[in-house]
């Protein structure tokens, strides 16, 4: 069903409220971080004198005034301080100031004197290994067949390199946490977080109090992406320690660009690979190296490179396949989740070999693909053992290729690149398979909480958060049909630990399929109960009570489902349950490497088409069509603005979302003035997105449909394989053009001058 | 003696504000946000990039009732005064229901966080006020200056059309009530000097243009902000003071255009959308490229004036205005003087301005006869992006052969800076690939570019001789495929 947002009246009257909009509380403070201004070293002396005596400044804290443990991490390796005493990258938080005003306390910050003992610093994934860096968390290997033999007896074999740059989320809300500090060790913040329970815990940690002390709440959030699955833990337990310090509400903002220095981003990586094959393009074996710039800490990068190598893959069997990853230390942000979380990097890794395959043999990169696929005997193991039982690639790129002429167009597209020389084209066709579930199994439950009122009217709680993805009308959607009324009747409440206790970060695209089955438990629940009380109180047998819209027919009698309710509510029927979900038949043995770690995968396609200027590099997306599996969708609407939404997230990516550090270890891309995500004139000229309606969920999930949040980000991998295509005309597509990414008009320009020199000139 | 007053007086949305406690460097938005709670307006850059905080500002221009989208987070209240500032919270209807442009939005599924909303909502609004019929571009040009992040634009641009078709101007709040409000304008625009404030707080809003000569002379150190585009960015990320500011944006004398027999004479307050037609009438060669400077709400704020006195590398005027061989007029007191404008470009941060001098007017030459001309701007996203490299050409090629040529590029040096080899070069010789070809070498001796987060020194370098290519493949080759064609094609 169509559902709009349950907030789109809100959002378009400017009525929604986010954290910053909310009515202050009586005696708000305002606190600012103060940051590291060099990238590696260890603070000598810190006077923050002049900060203290700034107009309008209550008080400064560092370290000292943390009452708990100096420690935000989010694995429990203990290596991500709130206030920093050695410096790990610049811009890290070493104290923060707390003032009447946030302006007071924004440029009392500015005034600290910090003298340093400077190290030599690492920013570059390359560097930082040469340095003899160490890992921030364990590596991974995943390992089928005998790679080396393989590759070694190939009729053909390329190695090759493709640096793949991260990405800030740009979420348009920055962080933001406001506590209140409560009576005895209590304090409830408001924090802008895909992961109350986390942020529970970590600001219990920080206080040292136990999380029973502490509640937080989120209404919604203005955008996410992964940004705040771990990142918001810090400005949460800076205004809750300042709270309990000053006993006054306090409010942390950081403005945008403090907000992208000192938080994590996307990985880049450093993919080293060795792809050996036939002359029908058919692989025999990989093995590939995946380093990461993880930044200062651990943070989620144990998982996130994980998950970079389970997306290898993609859609392609490998034989023998051997795949490492490098979790490097850098003098950078730690990096964190971002939708897709490493997936995207392994994926477009893998992609790029495909792609070395199909120029090497001359072929379309799309043939070379289908050769590939998962299917047939012997052919449906992943690099991590666990089979591909429900692969409909193969009919799903079938379907697009004719809905979006592919053939004819690729063909038009190099007959135009051959009478152009300024303006030149490229097409690609490009796959997805994306695993669903957490690969940490634990995260894989989910609680709700739902009353019933005695008027009728629905209750609805669950653990998981809204960041603009539609969550809880879906789960509002799930709960009306359960319970046959209508929408209206369900009132959406924020999420909050008090309710749902030990909730899962909204994250790995799980909101619908874990939240989704929580409340329908809890409606189970009560409908049970309802059953048993129509039953007693009607002298019917189960089977004659029905819930019908807005009714609920017993026996032979319609009544109202108000007027329903109101009679349990007399007879005593408890009308609130607490429901439950775990997903199934999930399992992981990450020391060997083998398991079932996905309930089931996503599917989709996109053909994109662009156009470049050579004489610039400039580009413009021409054209793209996507066919997507959302399972048997709960919300098409909502699951298209997803497709939408990730494709040109995704597409921002890899061409325009350039970070930059300069020498000195400063990130100097941290604004949109520098930062440059997609506007509305980047989105493609033409935009056809298809759900595939035939495909259902071969798992039991809710109501059948697939997990949408982060499998449409790769899709945008076929506007970097286009830009490919438009380049290698420069070298009668006889040279993979290797793009880096982001493929910013200069490498597009770069790469273009490179292969017109191969090919002896333009 | 002009009158003084020491208030600034505005309208918001439906009712009168008087303030008589304003720091120069108090922003809109946080006025809205802080002291009014209307929370609609958004912070997400504070920067005027990201378009959340847009509203609505209407300004009397000659009499005439303008409103235009402006970015809150980077207007300044000591600039509001005599203007109608209309927020998200003023479109709801007195019923309580949508205006078209908000139902618009809910049904095609534009919002999805709703952090942009508001701003998308009232780029959109301000659309439908001015275009009822706009097409797919109009639409992207109106979003040039808002970012969303989590729709990929499409459902809003439905939403931009869908509201077209809905129409319904006629009962729209700010439309109805036009004459109300121009009155209402009109009675607070008294002609009165402005001035409150002391130390770090003081700013000025000056009676009329004798007005800002005498308080500029007697405050040669003060800050002269016209569309605050680069001034509001010193405050909200630089958390620079600006006192003594002297807000001039509201000087209708400095909005003229004027057009004589030599060409165009333009008031240094004129914005890039007020010269937008001019150009689209006499500059259509770079029409494009003016449609590039910066995003929709920068474009009704900015003006070109203060571009130029800026004297940043990277402003997108002044390759475009030396190559029409521009000039400039800077009044002191009662004093004047022109120069060209590539000559008020003395170093990196340094212009050619004395202690009490501030930038008057703009001439721009009509382009004579027998003149190409052409401006390119190459930047990493298309829109609402700093240059890596922009470009103006001006060449005059008579009996096949280059008699004049004017080059100049932004971004490839301290200043604006014109490719004097590479002019030398070209000139006197054939228009053809082969003179190209020669007068690269020129480029080596014009520039040595730096590399940054826009572009690397060597991409720079080689953009700068491509773009010359550019502009003699397009002067020679009109008809070749050689842009990028934005409208979809199927």
């Amino acid at each position: 069903m169509d559902q709009r947002h349950d907030s789109a009246h809100k959002h378009v009257t400017g009525s929604a409220g986010y954290i910053d909009d909310m009515a202050a509380p009586e005696g708000l403070i305002h606190a600012y971080l103060g940051l590291s201004s060099i990238a590696h070293g260890d603070i000598k002396s810190m006077d923050l004198s002049a900060v203290q005596a700034a107009p309008g400044v209550v008080g400064v804290l560092t370290s000292d005034d943390i009452p708990g443990h100096n420690d935000v991490s989010p694995t429990g390796k203990h290596d991500d301080p709130v206030f920093a005493h050695s410096v790990e990258f610049h811009g890290q938080p070493i104290f923060a100031v707390v003032a009447e005003t946030r302006a007071a306390a924004r440029n009392a910050a500015a005034l600290a004197k910090v003298e340093y003992t400077a190290k030599p610093h690492f920013t570059d994934v390359a560097d930082a290994r040469a340095a003899g860096y160490p890992l921030v968390t364990e590596a991974l290997t995943l390992k089928r067949g005998d790679a080396a033999k393989a590759l070694a007896a190939a009729p053909r074999r390329i190695r090759g390199e493709m640096r793949v740059g991260g990405q800030d989320h740009f979420y348009l809300e920055g962080h933001i946490a406001l506590a209140i500090p409560g009576e005895d060790d209590e304090v409830t913040v408001f924090s802008s977080t895909q992961h109350p329970s986390e942020v529970q815990h970590m600001v219990a940690h920080v206080l040292g109090v136990p999380s029973n002390a502490v509640t937080v709440n989120i209404r919604r959030m203005g955008g996410a992406f992964g940004g705040k699955e771990t990142q918001g833990n810090l400005f949460a337990a800076v205004a809750a320690v300042a709270a309990k310090k000053y006993n006054r509400a306090v409010k942390i903002r950081p403005d945008r660009d403090d907000d992208m220095i000192a938080t994590g981003k996307r990985h880049d990586f450093l993919v080293e690979y060795d792809v050996g094959f036939d002359d029908a393009g058919v692989i025999s074996g990989v093995s590939a190296n995946f380093a990461a710039r993880c930044g200062n800490s651990a943070d989620l990068s144990g998982p996130v490179t994980d998950r970079a190598l389970f997306h290898t893959d993609n859609c392609y069997y490998f034989d023998n396949v051997l795949l490492q990853s490098q979790p490097l230390k850098t003098n950078t942000v730690s990096n964190t989740a971002f939708r897709g979380f490493g997936g995207p990097q392994g994926m477009v890794g893998g992609e790029r070999m495909i792609e070395e395959i199909a120029y090497a043999l001359g072929k379309d990169p799309l043939e070379v693909r289908k050769a590939n696929f998962y299917g047939g005997e012997g052919r449906n193991v992943t690099p991590y053992h666990q089979r591909v039982d429900d692969n409909i690639i193969a009919k799903l790129v079938a379907e697009l290729e004719t809905s979006s002429d592919y053939a004819a167009r690729r063909k038009a597209v190099l007959a135009f690149n051959a009478g152009n020389k300024v303006i030149r084209k490229g097409i690609a066709l490009t796959p997805v398979k994306f695993g669903i579930s957490f690969t940490a199994t634990w995260y894989n439950q989910a609680g709700a909480l739902v009353h019933v009122y005695t008027d009728g009217s629905v209750h609805l709680n669950h653990g998981g958060t809204e960041m603009g993805q539609g969550l809880n009308t879906k789960v509002a959607q799930v709960l009306a049909d359960e319970f046959q009324i209508d929408l209206k009747h369900v009132k959406i409440t924020a999420t909050h630990t008090g309710k749902v206790p030990n909730t899962s970060a909204t994250a790995a695209s799980s909101g619908s399929d874990l939240n989704g089955m929580a409340a329908a438990n809890a409606a189970q629940q009560i409908k049970v109960r309802l059953v048993e009380f129509a039953c007693e109180t009607y002298g019917v047998t189960p089977d004659q009570v029905v819930f019908e819209p807005n009714m609920v027919l017993v026996g032979n009698q319609r009544i109202p489902f108000p007027d329903f309710i109101q009679s349990a509510y007399m007879a005593r029927m408890q009308l609130s349950a607490a429901g439950f979900y775990k997903t199934p038949d999930i399992h992981w043995d990450r020391e060997a490497g083998t398991g079932r770690p996905f309930y089931y995968f996503a599917y989709g396609a996109a053909v994109s088409q662009v156009s470049i200027d050579t004489l610039t590099g400039e580009y413009q997306v021409d054209r793209v069509d996507v066919l997507h599996d959302a399972g048997r969708s709960l919300n098409p609407a909502l699951d298209i603005g997803q497709i939408e939404g990730g494709f040109v997230q995704g597409m921002g990516w890899l061409t325009t979302e350039e970070l930059w550090w300069d020498g000195e270890g400063r990130l100097r891309t941290h604004a949109p003035s520098t930062y440059k995500i997609p506007l509305a004139s980047d989105r493609p000229r033409i935009f056809n997105v298809a759900l595939a309606d035939w495909s259902e969920n071969h798992e039991m999930t809710i109501r059948r449909s697939k997990a949408v949040g982060e499998p449409p980000l790769m899709l945008a991998i076929s506007v970097l394989e286009a830009l490919s295509m438009a380049v290698a005309s420069a070298a009668d597509y006889r040279v993979c053009p290797k793009l880096d990414t982001p493929a910013t008009p200069e490498q597009v320009l770069l790469a273009f001058e490179r292969l017109s020199a191969e090919a002896g000139g333009a | 003696m002009t009158q003084t007053r020491k208030t600034i007086r505005f309208l918001l949305n439906d009712h009168k504000v008087e303030l008589d406690k304003v720091a120069a460097t108090d922003t809109l938005l946080d006025f809205l946000r802080l002291e009014q709670r209307l929370c609609g307006s958004k912070e997400g850059c504070a920067e005027g990039d990201c378009g959340a905080c847009t509203v609505l500002v209407g300004r009397l221009a000659g009499g005439n009732l303008v409103y235009e989208t402006v970015n809150a987070c980077i207007r300044f209240v000591g600039s509001l005064d005599a203007c109608h500032v209309v927020t998200i919270e003023h479109l709801r209807r007195k019923d309580g229901s949508l205006h078209p442009v908000q139902q618009a939005m809910v049904d095609m599924h534009g919002s999805q966080c709703g952090f942009c909303t508001p701003g998308i909502v009232m780029s959109l609004y301000s659309l439908w006020m001015s275009n009822p019929n706009p097409t797919n571009a109009d639409i992207e040009t109106s979003l040039q200056g808002n970012l969303c992040r989590c729709t990929g634009y499409e459902a809003i641009v439905r939403a931009g059309l869908a509201a077209a078709s809905a129409g319904g101007q006629a009962d729209d709040v700010i439309i109805r009530e036009r004459e109300t409000v121009t009155a209402t304008l009109k009675g607070l625009a008294d002609g009165a000097r402005v001035e409150m404030g002391t130390a770090s707080e003081k700013f000025f809003v000056p009676g009329s243009v004798d007005d800002l000569a005498e308080l500029r002379a007697a405050n040669p150190d003060s800050v002269i902000v016209a569309g605050a585009t680069d001034v509001g960015l010193w405050v909200t990320k630089m958390m620079r003071p600006i006192a003594p500011a002297i807000f001039i944006c509201h000087l209708d004398e400095l909005h003229q255009i004027s057009e004589t027999a030599t060409g165009h004479t333009i008031g240094a307050c004129v914005t890039y959308t007020e010269f937008q037609d001019a150009v689209a009438q006499h500059f259509p060669q770079m029409a494009g490229y003016w449609n590039r400077i910066g995003g929709e709400q920068v474009r009704n704020m900015g003006t070109v004036g203060g571009n130029v006195a800026n004297g940043s590398p990277i402003g997108d005027t002044p390759p475009v205005l030396i190559a029409l061989g521009a000039t400039l007029t800077l009044r002191n007191g009662d004093e004047r003087r022109t120069l060209p404008v590539e000559e008020f470009f003395i170093d990196y941060g340094k212009q050619d301005r004395q202690a009490g001098d501030f930038v008057e007017s703009l001439h721009i030459p009509h382009l004579a006869e027998g003149c190409e001309f052409a401006a390119y701007k190459v930047t990493k996203r298309r829109d609402e992006d700093i240059s890596a490299v922009a470009a103006g050409f001006r060449i005059r090629v008579e009996d096949g052969k280059v008699t004049e040529a004017v080059i100049a590029y932004g971004g490839m040096a301290a200043t604006p800076k014109r490719a004097g080899s590479v002019e030398s070069l070209l000139v006197g010789k054939p228009w053809t690939a082969q003179t190209i070809a020669s007068a690269e070498a020129g480029f080596a001796e014009d520039f040595s570019p730096i590399g940054d987060w826009r572009a690397s020194a060597e991409y720079r370098a080689l953009v700068a001789r491509k773009l010359l290519m550019r502009f003699f493949l397009e002067t020679t080759q009109p008809h070749e495929n050689s842009v990028l064609v934005r409208e979809a094609v199927a």
